[in-house]
């Protein structure tokens, strides 16, 4: 059907000449993505609310990360979602470019009697230890340090982690990566890793329900889960030494934060960035596309889609708990497409 | 073709349409199964080369290192439906056994069809149950039971979490029971009444009438039954994610968290990015295509020997 559209545009592009393509382009085009999950539910609401408006549509298939990498390789969508960014190297080699399109929060998660959401205080190197099984009591030195004043249970600790490959994972095991000399050494960073204790849940919704039930768990899911399922999280520690407590700015705070200007291809890990309201586990969800567009009339549907998104959507995506993207970055966005995408050797964005 | 037209070759002809058109349906079972195996095979190629037989005993499953290994998942996979197996045949035999010959007509109408009605729920409702009240359940009383009584074997050590390899065990027995049993059930029923009236009439027991003729009789199909339900709780994925705890882990601990092959493919497929890491979750699924048919020959051979030493009549 994609195919049929394209020639059909094609062949009237070419009637209506140059002038009528993009009105065309505007009513009727189809927009073909596929990848990550995790920024799944703001994309098909901003792709409902973009097809009430314009009568673009935009189809939006939440495979996977790792999905959205190999479909956008096959050149079988318009554009993949990755939660993991690629490299610079990575993007070279396969002639694609990327930007962030959307944020979020990771935050952790604890089911233990008596406690109140955003009471435990937690950081980075504690966290660590519990999810390497160093820490294995509620009631361990090491946490009741931390938090003074909070009666904390003689309870082993069960550690729950994302049985399948995420990017909640990769957020959460870059912050731990990037902060814990240990977890560096024996675990690692990745989409999955080989966790050293715990249970796996698989999904956001599977280890929320798994921490839920059971009793002296902790786990880490999106911000949303966690708020939907009015679930108890705990405050984090960040760089600056601060505890903060998950919410949009505190998220906003971190990505405001980051240094995207200095980072090739929009290559930029949001964890663990400075700033005293950063929240330590932020993470971006990419968008990959190629810099040379078969199609110039589809290529711009694609990116006014895009570009809206920045401009309107982040009511929407803040109602859903997540974090639109700041204005510096969108302009450094706007600067990467006008520079590198081109159809036929001309610029799709100008 | 002298005959065309003649109502008798006519007659032919559309038999031997008929004949090729039946033998191309049943081709493409041959086909689909070949075609399988030949793909899963390609598609596995990197990591059988990279790994060879050390996947199959190596326990370390790192997808940041790159290095990957069967045994937990095959160690749970064949675990988990032990246990199932342990717990549902058993159960279903003397489940089949109560409809067929000792309860009356009305009751039997109503088990049975509620046996018929479980066999209908979705796995993933199994799996929810299991998450959500079987395993708080376990965890509190069942597990906490059996390690005061049973805590000196090493299969019942540990701290009682509710998801793992027993709880996995548990669900698939109830998701097994009612398609043994239901065939059981239809076994039984065809035991012809002559033998089992003649038994009686000799002044046996109903217990004796079942031991020696009722399952005598019908072994074959029990057998049958039996591996019939083998052959879901080998494959079954949904259900078995959410309470098997997803641990790449082989532990002598009935209580700690394990996982299967399905739920390793379930939960690791759509993000699996690099090509020995998607090589090797193909592997995986080939040594469950290979293991289940595996079953399916031992089943076959077994019944064989069975139906020559004991008689049967099914």
């Amino acid at each position: 059907m994609r195919k049929s559209m394209r020639t059909f545009l094609g062949v009237a592009g070419v009637g209506a000449v140059l002038l009528a393509g993009s009105v065309l382009a505007q009513e009727g085009a189809t927009i073909n993505g596929a990848g990550a999950t995790f920024p799944y539910p703001v994309y098909s609401k901003w792709a409902f609310k973009y097809h009430e408006l314009t009568g673009v549509k935009m189809n939006y298939q939440a495979i996977g990360s790792g999905g959205g990498i190999a479909q956008i390789k096959a050149k079988t969508v318009d554009f993949g979602a990755s939660d993991a960014p690629l490299t610079k190297k990575e993007l070279d080699d396969a002639g694609l470019i990327q930007f962030p399109l959307i944020m979020g929060g990771v935050v952790p998660v604890i089911n233990v009697a008596g406690l109140q959401p955003g009471q435990l205080k937690l950081s980075a190197e504690l966290l660590a230890n519990i999810y390497l099984g160093k820490v294995a009591k509620w009631n361990d030195p090491a946490i009741l340090s931390l938090n003074p004043g909070l009666k904390l249970p003689d309870q082993d600790i069960t550690v729950v982690y994302r049985s399948d490959g995420s990017g909640t994972t990769w957020i959460f095991t870059s912050f731990l990566d990037k902060t814990s000399v240990p977890w560096h050494e024996k675990v690692g960073w990745d989409k999955a890793v080989k966790w050293p204790v715990g249970v796996g849940a698989k999904g956001n919704d599977g280890v929320a329900a798994t921490v839920k039930t059971m009793s002296g768990s902790i786990g880490y899911v999106e911000f949303a889960y966690a708020q939907e399922n009015k679930m108890c999280h705990t405050q984090m520690r960040n760089r600056d030494g601060k505890f903060v407590q998950p919410t949009i700015e505190t998220f906003m705070a971190a990505a405001s934060s980051a240094d995207w200007e200095q980072a090739p291809g929009f290559y930029r890990v949001l964890t663990d960035q400075t700033g005293e309201q950063s929240w330590p586990i932020t993470g971006a969800s990419f968008i990959l596309i190629y810099k040379q567009q078969a199609n110039a009339a589809s290529a711009e549907a694609m990116l006014k889609f895009f570009d809206w998104c920045y401009a309107h959507g982040g009511d929407v995506a803040k109602g859903l708990y997540y974090v639109p993207m700041p204005e510096n970055v969108i302009t450094l966005v706007h600067a990467q497409w006008a520079a590198q995408v081109t159809s036929g050797g001309k610029n799709v964005w100008k | 073709m002298p005959e065309t037209g003649k109502p008798a070759g006519k007659q032919r002809n559309a038999d031997r349409v008929f004949q090729w058109m039946t033998a191309l349906c049943a081709g493409i079972v041959l086909l689909l199964m070949a075609g399988f195996f030949v793909r899963l095979l390609l598609s596995s190629r990197l990591s059988l080369a990279h790994f060879g037989w050390r996947f199959l005993i190596s326990n370390e499953w790192n997808p940041y290192r790159g290095e990957f290994g069967a045994l937990s998942s095959l160690y749970g996979t064949l675990v988990s439906t032990a246990i199932a197996m342990i717990i549902a045949v058993p159960l279903s035999l003397a489940i089949a056994l109560f409809l067929v010959e000792m309860a009356g007509p009305r009751v039997r109408r109503i088990v049975g069809s509620a046996i018929e009605l479980l066999a209908a729920i979705p796995s993933i409702i199994f799996g929810m149950w299991g998450l959500f009240i079987f395993a708080p359940f376990a965890a509190k009383y069942l597990q906490p039971a059996l390690g005061k009584s049973l805590g000196f074997l090493p299969l019942f050590k540990g701290p009682p979490m509710g998801v793992g390899i027993l709880t996995a065990g548990f669900i698939l027995a109830l998701m097994i029971l009612p398609f043994i049993s239901a065939v059981m059930r239809d076994v039984f029923q065809m035991v012809p009444a002559v033998v089992k009236e003649s038994a009686y009439g000799m002044g046996a027991t109903t217990w004796e009438v079942t031991r020696k003729i009722t399952v005598r009789y019908g072994i074959r199909g029990l057998v049958g039954a039996c591996f019939l339900g083998l052959g879901r709780a080998v494959g079954e994925t949904m259900a078995v994610t959410f309470v098997i705890g997803n641990r790449h882990d082989v532990s002598a601990s009935l209580f700690a968290a394990g996982n299967s092959i399905a739920s390793t493919l379930a939960n690791e497929f759509t993000e699996a990015s690099e090509p020995l890491y998607l090589s090797s979750l193909v592997e995986l699924g080939l040594i469950l295509f290979i293991l289940s048919l595996a079953l399916q020959v031992m089943a076959h051979y077994w019944l064989r020997s069975l139906s020559r030493s004991m008689g049967a009549g099914l």
